[in-house]
């Protein structure tokens, strides 16, 4: 700077002086983003708090509560028969799947067990259920990312299989059809036939999907590499379902324990994927939606005969006990640990919700990423508020 | 994988998996970690497995679980063993009140306090579960956090805090996750009264046939 007149160095020392001064004035300071109670992507009532630096999330917190519904507290007042009612509400678009793991939790005190022919024709109704839940999520995947397409397919294929549950169970999103010792009903005449056809436009919606969103460059680039969850903090967080199995652990409660459900007649895959990003979840889902068709057109040709009802009292009192029961839900593991005292209805049920879990994760995994993700991963992680709340 | 369905249930096979030999033997490990500090353990061969810790050693207790391979995190909550002070709400209500009943006897595993922590961990490679159970002190309900140990049990605990009042020692931040920070009371105690149920007799029994007698069988 020697060779610089003074008044050279004082106009360049008030130009470091004027960017200093405008770099204080532009500093991020900080920015609250508030996702909800009623935004479309969240599937309900979630609230997200974000605090953003610049475009990146320095700290996230999900707010629960605004479905509560305290089920805990209302089954003991209920009657056994009648906890079936509410337990259907909690994952609402995969009802029958959530009457499963506590009906089987009361047998397991009452130390009896469905007929054979009811056991397939529950397994069949879950993956059916399983089916309708996680065809919603792959529709509802490109919304998120803003491709309206997948979501009318979804929504209409969707349809066919509430309409087998409908005409099983005789609801559509509720079917309170599972009974303490086998089921209210047998299938109605011609529903085996009808839901081979339906699996068959089930896998072409599989691959409708697969070829719309998966195969899509702006869907590839929004989710690779996007909110990686390693197997251990996947595990240490008590991550179920298919958003364990996308980081890469194999664990399946279908295959993984024995349970007086059908599925050890069957022959499926378990898939995983090593990735553990938000990619590898909705890959996960798709091909065990299409592993679900595999499971029900199995278990079609194999259907016992024989009645769908144990012979239970006419009014049911549950053996002093305690009893834990999960399954593998459309969300991931869902339990009940049911404590009975020999009444006629539970003493207390501790209800093990797979979202509650999965979205427990959310503030480790949206820390650092940016505003746009946020809503990919959430979509990624897939929730039902009711399951969350419960 | 594929089986028929009658001819092999009940033989030798089907019984020896996942033979409780595997559960006796998670026992003896979990014994020669923390040995003192099992109080009870209740095994159903084939089936389950509950241990009952001293409420100072629960943490201790999920520290040597995870190094003994139950790295997958179930959940956590707690238990109130007092019976209801109201009854039950589909009780006929113009009918005389039964003595409410107040003894407290705790369930399998046994235990000396009303109120009890539980937790479940899973071990994902050999697909095994156990309970844990520790009593949580009547005068001062404060437990050890897992927070620590399982990330997860994080919101397990702000629930159990906000539904049973039970605080948790080291937890990084007990807020309320569903109810006002402002409600007053345990709502999952037992002698938290559920109001709706008690201004309003239970819609249900209103019109109910009488029940047919039992000995005419199931679906008569």
């Amino acid at each position: 700077m020697t060779d610089l007149s003074d008044r050279q160095q004082l106009s360049y020392i008030a130009s470091q002086a004027a960017d200093a001064r405008l770099n204080v004035e532009l500093e991020t300071e900080g920015m609250t983003l508030n996702i909800g109670p009623q935004h479309p992507a969240t599937h309900g009532t979630l609230r997200i708090i974000c605090r953003l630096d610049g475009e990146q999330v320095v700290w996230a917190e999900p707010s629960c509560g605004y479905m509560h519904r305290g089920y805990e507290k209302l089954t003991e007042v209920r009657t056994f028969p009648q906890v079936t009612t509410l337990i259907n509400r909690i994952d609402w678009l995969g009802s029958f799947a959530n009457e499963v793991p506590f009906i089987l939790a009361a047998e397991k005190l009452m130390e009896i067990e469905a007929p054979p022919r009811a056991q397939v024709i529950r397994t069949i109704l879950f993956e059916l259920s399983r089916i309708a839940n996680v065809s919603l999520f792959l529709g509802d995947l490109g919304v998120q990312m803003g491709a309206i397409t997948p979501v009318f397919i979804a929504f209409r294929d969707r349809e066919y299989v509430l309409n087998l549950i409908e005409s099983a169970t005789g609801g559509r999103f509720h079917p309170n059809f599972d009974r303490i010792g086998g089921l209210k009903d047998d299938l109605p005449k011609g529903w085996i036939d009808e839901t081979r056809q339906t699996m068959v436009k089930l896998r072409e919606f599989c691959d409708t999907i697969e070829d719309l969103l998966f195969g899509n460059a702006i869907f590839q680039s929004r989710t690779r590499g996007i909110g990686i969850i390693p197997a251990d903090v996947a595990k240490d967080y008590g991550l179920s379902g298919a958003n364990l199995r996308a980081s890469g652990v194999d664990y399946d409660l279908r295959r993984d324990q024995e349970i007086a459900m059908a599925w050890d007649k069957t022959d499926f895959k378990v898939w995983t994927h090593p990735d553990g990003d938000s990619f590898a979840r909705c890959w996960v889902r798709l091909q065990e939606t299409r592993e679900s068709c595999k499971i029900v057109e199995q278990l079609l040709d194999q259907i016992p005969a024989g009645p769908v009802m144990t012979k239970v009292p006419r009014i049911i009192k549950v053996p002093e006990g305690e009893a834990w029961v999960s399954t593998e839900n459309p969300l991931g593991v869902m339990g009940y640990y049911v404590v009975s005292k020999g009444d006629l209805g539970p003493f207390r049920v501790k209800i093990r919700s797979a979202s509650f879990n999965n979205i427990s994760i959310v503030p480790w995994a949206l820390k650092g990423v940016y505003v746009p993700d946020i809503i990919t991963i959430l979509a990624s992680l897939y929730f039902i508020l009711g399951d969350i709340d419960r | 994988m594929v089986a028929q369905l009658s001819d092999d249930a009940g033989t030798a096979d089907t019984l020896a998996l996942p033979g409780d030999g595997l559960r006796e033997g998670i026992l003896d490990d979990l014994r020669s970690r923390i040995g003192d500090a099992i109080i009870d353990t209740h095994l159903v061969p084939n089936d389950d497995l509950w241990v009952r810790v001293r409420t100072d050693a629960w943490r201790e207790t999920a520290v040597a679980l995870k190094a003994a391979g139950f790295t997958w995190f179930n959940f956590l909550s707690a238990l109130d063993w007092m019976p209801s002070p109201y009854g039950k709400g589909e009780d006929d209500p113009t009918a005389e009140a039964e003595e409410p009943d107040t003894e407290i006897v705790q369930g399998v595993t046994g235990g000396e306090t009303r109120l009890q922590v539980f937790a479940r961990l899973d071990d994902i490679e050999r697909h095994v579960g156990i309970t844990i159970k520790a009593d949580v002190p009547d005068g001062a309900p404060v437990v050890d956090s897992w927070s620590t140990v399982f990330a997860g049990a994080n919101w397990h605990e702000r629930e159990c805090h906000e539904m049973f009042g039970i605080g948790f020692n080291g937890h990084p931040d007990l807020r309320n996750m569903y109810l006002p920070t402002e409600f007053e009371g345990f709502p999952l105690l037992k002698d938290f009264p559920l109001v709706a149920r008690m201004v309003k007799p239970w819609p249900g029994i209103v019109d109910v046939e009488p029940m047919p007698a039992e000995e005419e069988g199931p679906n008569s």
